[in-house]
């Protein structure tokens, strides 16, 4: 039994005097206990969005969410605000890009996180401070103490992302989601989040999704990977599977056309031709088809469905062929 | 606690303002000169074809720097304003760029590496040291002379949205530039000289009467890079030049980079936080730390052998699309944040993060730069006993973290 479980959740942005717009449409996939699954994909594709769809976060008004979004046999999209709140920071966590502006700047460190102990775990404010120290701890922050009395601008980005993933934290969700958490971060502290973002969640067997434009985070952290472009899931499979042998042209363009450390200097880039602008309706065909190598004319007029092939799932008329693949991953 | 927050908000700060100024002292030049500069810059065409077949003194060196220091004083009051200190934000750097090849300047945020970048180009005035171009110090050019001069060294910015005006047309944007450097010599010419800079970025014709907000991301950074080509500069400084852009979109541009240096023979100095972009398109690489340079090598031999604890570190950090590296890589985390630029640590600047710190020389002697072995330099008391093994990493100080463990 899944933990979470996405069934076809579309969102669509309607504002009077312009065209409705659909950023995420049939987005289904699901999350089990403990696993880390991670949602891939470039500015507009839509990631980001599901996950705020997911948690409840978008605008009442203006946004139109439809699908079934089921966490514990509990329907989210259709809960009450109040009751909401009550699975928000307790069963589901996240951690935003900017620490700066998700930590409010004239409440104390200590008090953003005892506020969390209070309301969900029902603990006494001396409760609260004793273990908001023990959690800043466990995220690396040195002197808690003293910490626990401080303002967010008094702490570097890295820091202020600890406390971040210990506000998350604090009630031992099931699952968490990160969204880019560690973008807005230098490489040398990305790395120190991430080994502890990786830490805490197999310590404690919390279920990640991990949204992230970088491919090289997802490589190293995610059991299983969606591959989002325009809105849609163009690729899911599993860590290995996708990087060894990725077949939508799509994650194959973008795999090429990553500067790597380890490649041979002098060796140009293989670009993915275009821009995200020049996407066609996914109702007229495949979004992809215009910057697609492999585009028939099938590409341009019928919508691929997400289909299971070799052992993953694929939106793809003309996936990218299983020889070529195989050489790619240099296994 | 009011100390530590003037000097937190203090180093970022005035880096975001940089931006945008730089942007605008780019701007404002070249309009200010337009009607005056006209004859004056014509002589400095026919010099352009002379500077190719080259200054023969100097070797094949386009740019020597020695001893740049950028420092931003701290003020505080507000009727009295006093210096409370400085920020260091690049503290003594010496750097060669030899010509035709791309020097590249790695580091994390604050570490300098942009306001080097602007040092060099003297959008910010340097508080010490030399820049000699093409064997002309461009560190005591004042006026009309500083002026022309720049023609030959142009920058192209991170944010290509920012830095393009947008109420020009891209017509008027590439122009400006040539005017101001007598560069405009009737419509006919200009005209096709505009085509083909924008031929030259992969632009269509119809995109000179375009503005910059109809354009996706990745076309603007081409313009800013049309931009910069329209004076025929010799030496393009890129600062962040595709970070501001989709993973998809970068190798374009980077590509674009390549085959424009092949076929000008530009001079490129990159300046970008992501290794493997700088990897990707770099002869040379210069690692800076809180202001100084720890480590310059070739772009190979920095890859294969990074010398510096600091490089190693750094190198180790980065995340590879590939989960079979992945799963069975070594990485070196440091611990902690990056020292206020305001108040480096004494002796090595690294020495209160480094896995690698010995009791002697470490926090006591700023290392210097040296030379051990085939151009590759390194500013570490013990780069050789590390290398050598004879000096382990510290047990407590890093945490040694495999990522699936």
């Amino acid at each position: 039994m899944a933990l979470l479980d996405v069934r076809d959740l579309g969102v669509v942005f309607k504002r009077k005097g312009t065209r409705p717009f659909t950023a995420v449409d049939g987005v289904s996939f699901s999350v089990e206990p403990g696993q880390t699954v991670g949602l891939v994909g470039e500015s507009g594709s839509g990631k980001s969005v599901t996950s705020l769809a997911l948690m409840g976060l978008l605008p009442k008004r203006g946004a139109e969410i439809s699908g079934s979004v089921t966490f514990e046999d509990t329907e989210l999209l259709t809960l009450s605000d109040k009751q909401l709140r009550d699975r928000r920071g307790r069963d589901l966590g996240m951690v935003f890009q900017d620490p700066l502006s998700s930590l409010n700047p004239v409440i104390t460190i200590g008090l953003q996180i005892t506020e969390v102990l209070e309301r969900h775990r029902g603990m006494s404010r001396k409760e609260a401070r004793v273990e908001a120290a023990e959690l800043l701890d466990r995220v690396g922050l040195p002197d808690p103490q003293r910490r626990l009395d401080e303002y967010p601008h008094q702490h570097s980005g890295g820091m202020r992302q600890r406390v971040l993933i210990a506000i998350a934290l604090a009630c031992r969700p099931k699952l968490l989601i990160a969204d880019e958490p560690t973008t807005a971060l230098d490489v040398t502290i990305q790395a120190q989040i991430l080994s502890l973002l990786s830490d805490l969640v197999s310590e404690t067997d919390t279920a990640l999704i991990m949204i992230t434009h970088d491919l090289g985070i997802v490589a190293g952290l995610c059991d299983n990977v969606n591959v989002m472009y325009g809105g849609r899931i163009v690729e899911r499979a599993a860590r290995h599977d996708l990087f060894e042998r990725s077949r939508h042209p799509y994650t194959h363009g973008l795999l090429q056309s990553i500067p790597r450390l380890n490649a041979p200097r002098g060796e140009p880039l293989t670009p993915i031709r275009g821009s995200v602008s020049d996407n066609i309706e996914w109702e007229q065909g495949c979004a992809f088809a215009p910057r697609c190598p492999n585009a028939t004319d099938v590409c341009w007029s019928e919508p691929p469905e997400l289909k299971a092939d070799d052992g993953r799932m694929l939106r793809c008329h003309n996936p990218v062929a299983l020889g070529d693949a195989v050489t790619e991953g240099a296994l | 606690m009011t100390d530590e927050t003037v000097t937190t908000t203090g180093a970022p700060g005035t880096d975001a303002v940089d931006t945008d100024a730089g942007a605008e002292t780019v701007g404002a030049e070249t309009v200010g000169a337009d009607v005056a500069g006209g004859d004056v810059a014509g002589g400095e065409v026919a010099g352009t074809s002379a500077a190719d077949d080259g200054a023969a003194g100097e070797d094949d060196v386009l740019v020597t720097v020695e001893g740049i220091e950028v420092h931003f004083p701290i003020k505080r009051g507000i009727v009295l304003e006093r210096t409370a200190g400085y920020v260091y934000a690049v503290d003594g750097i010496d750097l060669t760029i030899r010509r035709g090849e791309t020097y590249g300047l790695v580091g994390e945020s604050g570490c300098g590496k942009t306001t080097l970048g602007r040092g060099l180009l003297r959008l910010v005035e340097p508080t010490g040291g030399r820049v000699v171009f093409d064997g002309t110090d461009v560190s005591t050019l004042k006026g009309e002379a500083l002026r022309t001069s720049r023609r030959r060294m142009q920058m192209i910015f991170q944010d290509p949205l920012s830095s393009l005006d947008p109420r020009q047309s891209v017509e008027s944007i590439l122009v400006e530039g040539m005017r101001a450097h007598g560069l405009d010599k009737g419509k006919q010419s200009t005209r096709a000289r505009l085509v083909e800079l924008l031929d030259s970025v992969g632009l269509p014709e119809s995109a000179l009467h375009k503005y910059p907000h109809e354009f996706s991301g990745g076309q603007r950074q081409r313009i800013g890079i049309a931009r910069a080509l329209a004076v025929e500069p010799d030496l393009i400084v890129a600062d962040e030049p595709v970070s501001a852009l989709d993973v998809s979109v970068q190798a374009q541009v980077l590509n674009l980079l390549e085959q424009l240096q092949q076929r000008l023979g530009l001079t490129y100095l990159v300046i970008a936080h992501d290794l493997a972009v700088v990897r990707h398109i770099s002869d040379r690489i210069g690692v800076m730390y809180l202001g100084s340079l720890v480590e310059e090598a070739s772009s190979d031999s920095m890859y294969a052998e990074p010398m510096h604890p600091y490089t190693k570190a750094l190198l180790s950090a980065v995340p590879v699309p590939d989960p079979t590296v992945e799963d069975d890589r070594e990485q070196i985390l440091l611990t902690g944040d990056l020292p206020s630029p305001a108040h480096p640590p004494t002796g090595c600047r690294f020495h209160t993060r480094c896995p690698w710190k010995q009791d002697t020389l470490c926090d006591t002697d700023r290392p210097e730069l040296r030379d051990i072995g085939g151009g590759h330099r390194v500013a570490c008391h013990y780069a050789e006993d590390i290398r050598a093994g004879e000096i382990g990493r510290h047990e407590v100080e890093p945490e040694l973290v495999h990522p699936d463990t």
